[in-house]
């Protein structure tokens, strides 16, 4: 799927500006290192913003556009960051045939979140997984963590308002 | 060479061993098509083209991609096979069906590699129909991308990243997604593109092209109120011929000033003179800083790919370059100040159009401090490619190739031999190396050859004694080794007073917004070699080798400027840069 850009403001700090470039520094001269730099960059940031590639970009010598290729092309990276209600519905296969399709059209209705992207002040985000397991659930959706199964389109609203 | 035997179609052939099989297959004159392939740029396998089946060591054929695939010894290779045809029709349908096949109306047909192919291969529609992608178009800058017409070749990118060492296009998203962009989607109006234009003549379809800026042209052609006057680059004249069906290298210079005046232009002039015009400017610069002090190492200004590069990814060394306009820029300046006031014109009554090979030349009319008239008038209206001329006298219907000569119109019709070279890597270097050593040696030069800084390598570097002086010099063309060069002098590697760099390989001759020839020619003809040989020859046979011994120019200084590099000449024929960084 394509990958959505994201509108949630930058808000890294020099400690994490620090770590980012003591992680970039420590591939010097690596070849074929951009993937545990983004790894380790997505995991001090949370994503993998504009701001955090151009530092990457930089101190590499690595054109922005190829990095950002690296990016978009890999599912385990986002350019969004989780929202403070990180919503995730499962596509997986089982749940998918059970009409997750129908829950996370919903939820992206009820919050006002496109799938991949998170709310523009930071505090929803909505994912798209792929089978996180619990497929006797299905469908299934998690919120911060905590699994909801055996969904139907009506529960959504009532189970969402408790995170308003 | 070390070499091994094959059989390609059943005949024995002696190939280099370390070829690929699409290599010993051209070379047995046999073609295999092709379309992501770009030979020592792009070899990648991506669109499964030049597939063939080989068998090794008498194990069963099997399909492979040609371009990519090394041959071995004893190995049997069969290019035409029922099975290959069908797959490569088969993998031309694909690429159709998410194409939006509008040949009517798109500026590569009769010369786009997809639909030679399709046409070969008899596919029309797909047969297979389902989803498609739908790109808006990006059409801010010169350079403008159409998504909807890219086959995902990623030519175009292994050109931007690789030679010109600037990638800001590449693939993002993956799968059915998969598309060319710039990073998080941004406009290349919005990045460090130099609008070089490298890109689109290496795109083997309709999805990059320059912003088409005939239309003004033709209507200021039919405006009476407008006096519109067109001056050539020195390596239009060696390419136009290209368009109307001559062999690369073909000089065409008496055909392309006819066909201009058969358009209209009320006056068709040669660039070359204002190239000997910069160098004039450019040298007496250059001896200053050397002399007097100044930003060592002077660098050339005249391509405007370069000048933007510089600004983007060394703007600490915008210093170092030459502030003299390029040779477009100081046409305009001059035709509308001193030309306008001889003719007794408003300069707003000028339409000043430029014939150039280079795309980038289309950003350069639009920079700021290109206004010698004042009051906002730019020094060039309108910057037309090799191929925008190409289509406005095809448009004309004008019968190019039986046309006969013509000449230019004074006062701008005399260009030196060191102004023809300017379209070639190294010529500018050579053309004012002729000047700087008169000035400084104080005497007529009996040898003005400089073989040592001709030539298509990449960076070229040469030192010359003239009297007690040692100039140093080096030569870079195309972006990515004008990076490695200006790399060694930052520290301190190489050390020079003097560099000419050009944005696109091997100079003007191979610039962006030259005629496209496809990847196949590519391979086999070294355009740049071909087409500066016209320009050498041009300069060969002329009997004004150095650009001070034109007398317009002479006469420009005498009427208008006073001296080189005087306060006028600088108000007029200067500019100055800006420090863009990334
Ligand atoms: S790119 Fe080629 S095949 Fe596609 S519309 Fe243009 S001419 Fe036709
Ligand atoms: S014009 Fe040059 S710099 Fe711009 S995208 Fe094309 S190749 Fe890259
Ligand atoms: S824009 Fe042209 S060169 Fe680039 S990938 Fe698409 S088809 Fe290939
Ligand atoms: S795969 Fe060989 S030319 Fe594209």
């Amino acid at each position: 799927m394509k990958k959505k850009l994201t509108t949630v403001v930058f808000r890294g700090t020099p400690e994490q500006e620090e770590k980012l470039i003591a992680a970039i520094d420590k591939y010097k001269g690596v070849k074929g290192a951009m993937m545990p730099i983004l790894q380790e960059a997505q995991s001090i940031y949370g994503y993998l913003p504009i701001e955090v590639q151009k530092i990457i970009a930089e101190r590499t010598g690595v054109s922005l556009e190829e990095i950002y290729g690296i990016a978009s092309f890999y599912a385990q990276f986002k350019l969004n960051p989780d929202g403070e209600v990180a919503v995730a519905v499962c596509l997986g296969t089982a749940c998918y045939v059970k009409g997750s399709g129908q829950i996370i059209e919903e939820v992206s209705k009820q919050l006002n979140v496109a799938v991949g992207s998170t709310s523009p002040d930071g505090r929803y985000s909505l994912e798209a997984t792929r089978c996180i397991g619990a497929c006797g659930l299905a469908p299934v959706m998690t919120i911060n963590g905590e699994v909801y199964g055996r969904l139907t389109v009506a529960e959504v609203a009532g189970i969402l308002e408790k995170y308003r | 060479m070390e070499t091994v035997n094959v059989k390609i179609n059943g005949r024995d052939y002696v190939v280099p061993a370390n070829a690929t099989v699409l290599e010993a297959a051209r070379a047995a004159k046999i073609d295999i098509p092709t379309l992501c392939y770009l030979k020592d740029i792009n070899e990648i396998g991506a669109c499964r083209l030049c597939l063939v089946e080989v068998s090794e060591g008498g194990r069963p054929f099997r399909m492979v991609t040609a371009c990519v695939y090394p041959v071995t010894d004893g190995m049997e290779i069969k290019t035409n096979t029922p099975k290959i045809i069908a797959s490569r029709k088969m993998n031309l349908e694909l690429l159709l069906s998410n194409h939006d096949k509008k040949c009517l109306e798109c500026v590569r047909s009769t010369n786009c590699e997809l639909q030679t192919l399709c046409r070969q291969y008899g596919v029309s529609e797909s047969r297979f129909q389902g989803a498609t992608n739908h790109y808006t178009i990006d059409d801010k800058t010169p350079i403008i991308r159409d998504n909807n017409k890219c086959i995902l070749c990623r030519r175009c990118v292994a050109v931007c990243g690789k030679v010109q060492g600037v990638g800001v296009i590449g693939a993002n998203d993956r799968g059915f997604d998969t598309h060319i962009a710039s990073a998080f989607e941004n406009p290349l109006a919005a990045t460090s593109c130099i609008n070089c234009g490298q890109c689109i003549v290496n795109c083997p379809v309709g999805a990059l092209y320059e912003r088409d800026d005939t239309e003004k042209v033709f209507e200021a052609l039919a405006n009476p109120d407008k006096h519109v006057l067109i001056c050539t680059a020195p390596s239009v004249r060696a390419q136009i011929g290209e368009c109307f069906g001559y062999e690369p290298g073909t000089d065409c210079e008496g055909k392309m000033v006819a066909a201009l005046r058969a358009l209209g232009f009320e006056g068709v002039y040669d660039m070359n003179l204002t190239a000997d015009l910069t160098i004039v400017e450019e040298a007496t610069e250059l001896v200053g800083r050397i002399q007097g002090g100044g930003a060592l190492p002077m660098i050339t200004s005249c391509s405007p790919g370069w000048i933007k590069f510089c600004e983007h990814y060394f703007p600490e060394m915008t210093e170092n370059l030459s502030t003299c306009k390029s040779p477009q820029q100081m046409f305009g300046a001059v035709v509308k100040t001193y030309y306008a006031q001889k003719m007794g014109w408003n300069p707003e009554d000028i339409l000043f159009v430029s014939a150039i090979p280079c795309t980038a030349k289309k950003f350069e009319v639009g920079r700021p401090d290109q206004s010698a008239a004042g009051n906002g008038i730019p020094d060039v209206d309108v910057a037309i490619t090799t191929r925008e001329v190409g289509r406005m006298i095809q448009k004309a219907g004008i019968d190019f190739r039986h046309l006969e000569d013509e000449a230019f119109d004074a006062p701008f019709d005399i260009g030196s031999g060191a102004g023809a070279i300017f379209g070639a890597t190294g010529g500018v270097m050579e053309a004012a190396l002729r000047y700087a050593a008169e000035l400084i040696l104080h005497t007529k030069l009996e040898k003005v050859d400089f073989p040592e800084v001709r030539g298509t390598e990449g960076i070229k570097v040469a030192a010359y004694k003239l009297g007690d002086l040692t100039v140093r010099v080096a030569v870079a063309s195309g972006t990515g080794n004008a990076k490695e060069l200006l790399n060694k002098v930052k520290s301190g590697e190489l050390d020079v007073q003097f560099i000419e760099i050009m944005a696109c390989p091997g100079g003007c001759v191979n610039g962006g917004g030259q005629p496209i020839q496809p990847a196949h020619v590519r391979a086999s003809v070294d355009l740049r070699a071909v087409r500066a040989a016209v320009l050498y020859n041009d300069d060969s046979l002329n009997n004004l080798r150095k650009s001070q011994d034109n007398l317009a120019v002479q006469k420009l200084y005498d009427e208008f400027f006073g001296q080189p590099n005087s306060e006028k000449a600088h108000h007029i024929l200067h500019t100055s840069y800006i420090k863009r960084g990334l």
